[in-house]
């Protein structure tokens, strides 16, 4: 899950600002599962721009990074700008689709878990040299404050991480849970380094 | 003689430690280091320390030698992605610096600059891969180097570490990679440092314990409560507060516990955090004053 926050009102303002007719649209994927780009949100967000004096209309895409399914969505649509209530990637999806203002009303988080309690969590970096089959199921290049390969730090205590606010060391986990596992002897395996060519960015994927 | 030749002698090894300030002056930190030399091997230079802006630790490690001492080269991984590294390792060995210790180095949101990026491109484990390849004549890539380098590299370890068995496999995993000396975060028991001793068992590398004399009772609680794998004991804060000169009795603590740990590692490293004058006293303290250099 792509997670994402809302941006103060007042920003969302300001980048329509020059705009007239607005499309407000939502996206039935992430963002719905964030509150963040829901029905809901939508029609909220259409009331709160009326209040401001532009003339907003609702729309919805099940998943708008899919270009295809964005397409459809625009398709008759009139207006001079869209306000993407998604993620960054659908945000850009839309862009590439219009040659009219498209800004976004989400800030893009991070690639994460929702856990009880409307708690968000990131969990993946999308590294590209996935390690979870060596590390008992938990990502040290995401969970570990410095991306660790070769975990703990002398800063991990008590399971906790030297940064503070709580979070705990990823190292500690990952060693407890090999031990859980049997997998003692993976404890103290050198993990050489990464292959950053891999994260060059833009990255692209080509399927037959 | 060089700290790599008095462990290899079997000398029983001190070294110190000098923390950069940030700002261009060098004369406090060289002030500093002339109290160390008449009493320690070689003086270890830390590198943009608590991840805060500090003069660099290549430049004060050529200061040092060029003052006559011989350095320890700090290099964190959180600053420098390992073009960087590599560089400056190789720039390190041209001026005629032969150690390096390698740590990972404290979260920039620790530090004074909190939203400095944090690089951590390779981790202490592979640093010290890197610096093998680079003493065999090779970088991390496998490219051939114009010169090798011939560092005597080391590594940081923490004889308190809860999880033991993990620190133990980390030290061996350091080994493994190429570190012949460690050193340790600060000691003040002497019996939790022989049992790591003993998991250690014969790897193929020296210990030197870290010493971290208290200047105050006040000191030792904030240690406590701020830094990982500190645990002062109660009794030596209680002996603090009674006392009438907290920091003369934290001197002969320090001496008591090198005495006492003296069987078990293969030197000690002092880190008196600005209190570099109290280190003679120490040594003496505790039997092992020499005119070093």
């Amino acid at each position: 899950m792509i997670i994402t926050e809302s941006k103060p009102f007042e920003e969302v303002v300001e980048s329509l600002r020059g705009s007239k007719r607005v499309l407000v649209l939502g996206c039935g994927r992430c963002a719905t599962s964030c509150e963040t780009g829901g029905e809901k949100q939508v029609d909220d967000m259409c009331e709160r721009l009326r209040a401001e004096g532009f003339e907003a209309e609702a729309g919805m895409v099940e998943a708008q990074c899919d270009e295809r399914l964005s397409k459809l969505a625009l398709r008759g649509k009139s207006f001079d700008a869209v306000l993407a209530m998604s993620c960054g990637s659908g945000t850009q999806a839309i862009e590439a689709l219009t040659g009219k203002a498209v800004v976004p009303s989400n800030n893009t988080l991070f690639l994460g878990v929702i856990k009880p309690g409307r708690r968000y969590e990131e969990r993946c970096t999308l590294c590209g040299e996935c390690l979870l089959a060596e590390t008992g199921g938990i990502c040290p290049v995401t969970r570990c404050s410095k991306g660790l390969l070769n975990g703990p730090c002398g800063g991990s205590a008590d399971g906790k991480c030297e940064v503070g606010d709580g979070r705990d060391c990823a190292w500690a986990m990952i060693n407890e849970k090999l031990r859980l596992l049997g997998k003692e002897e993976d404890i103290g395996k050198v993990h050489k380094a990464r292959r950053n060519m891999a994260r060059s960015r833009p990255r692209k994927v080509e399927r037959e | 003689m060089s700290l790599k030749d008095a462990l290899l002698s079997g000398k029983f090894a001190i070294t110190g430690e000098v923390a950069p300030k940030r700002g261009s002056d060098l004369t406090h930190l060289m002030e500093s280091a002339s109290h160390l030399a008449p009493h320690v091997d070689a003086i270890n230079v830390t590198d943009n320390q608590r991840a805060s802006v500090r003069i660099s630790s290549l430049v004060v490690s050529k200061a040092l030698l060029d003052a006559g001492h011989e350095p320890v080269y700090q290099l964190t991984c959180r600053d420098r992605n390992r073009i960087a590294l590599q560089s400056d390792l190789m720039g390190a060995w041209a001026l005629g610096i032969g150690n390096v210790l390698v740590v990972s180095g404290d979260h920039p949101g620790k530090g004074d600059n909190p939203s400095a990026k944090p690089v951590y491109d390779l981790d202490s484990v592979q640093l010290l891969g890197a610096i093998s390849g680079l003493n065999s004549g090779r970088d991390i890539a496998g490219n051939e180097l114009h010169g090798a380098t011939g560092f005597f590299a080391g590594a940081a370890a923490n004889p308190a570490a809860q999880d033991l068995d993990a620190e133990v496999a980390r030290v061996r995993m350091k080994i493994s990679q190429g570190a012949r000396f460690f050193q340790t975060q600060a000691v003040y028991d002497a019996e939790v440092f022989g049992s790591f001793m003993d998991r250690v068992g014969d790897l193929d590398a020296y210990f030197l314990a870290g010493i971290v004399p208290l200047k105050s009772a006040r000191m030792a609680n904030f240690m406590n409560d701020n830094i990982p794998g500190i645990d002062v004991p109660k009794k030596m804060i209680a002996e603090l507060e009674a006392s009438d000169d907290q920091e003369r009795t934290g001197m002969e603590q320090a001496a008591r516990i090198i005495k006492k740990l003296a069987s078990h590692c293969d030197g000690v490293h002092l880190m008196t955090l600005g209190a570099e004058k109290n280190v003679g006293r120490i040594l003496e303290l505790a039997g092992l004053k020499d005119e070093r250099l």
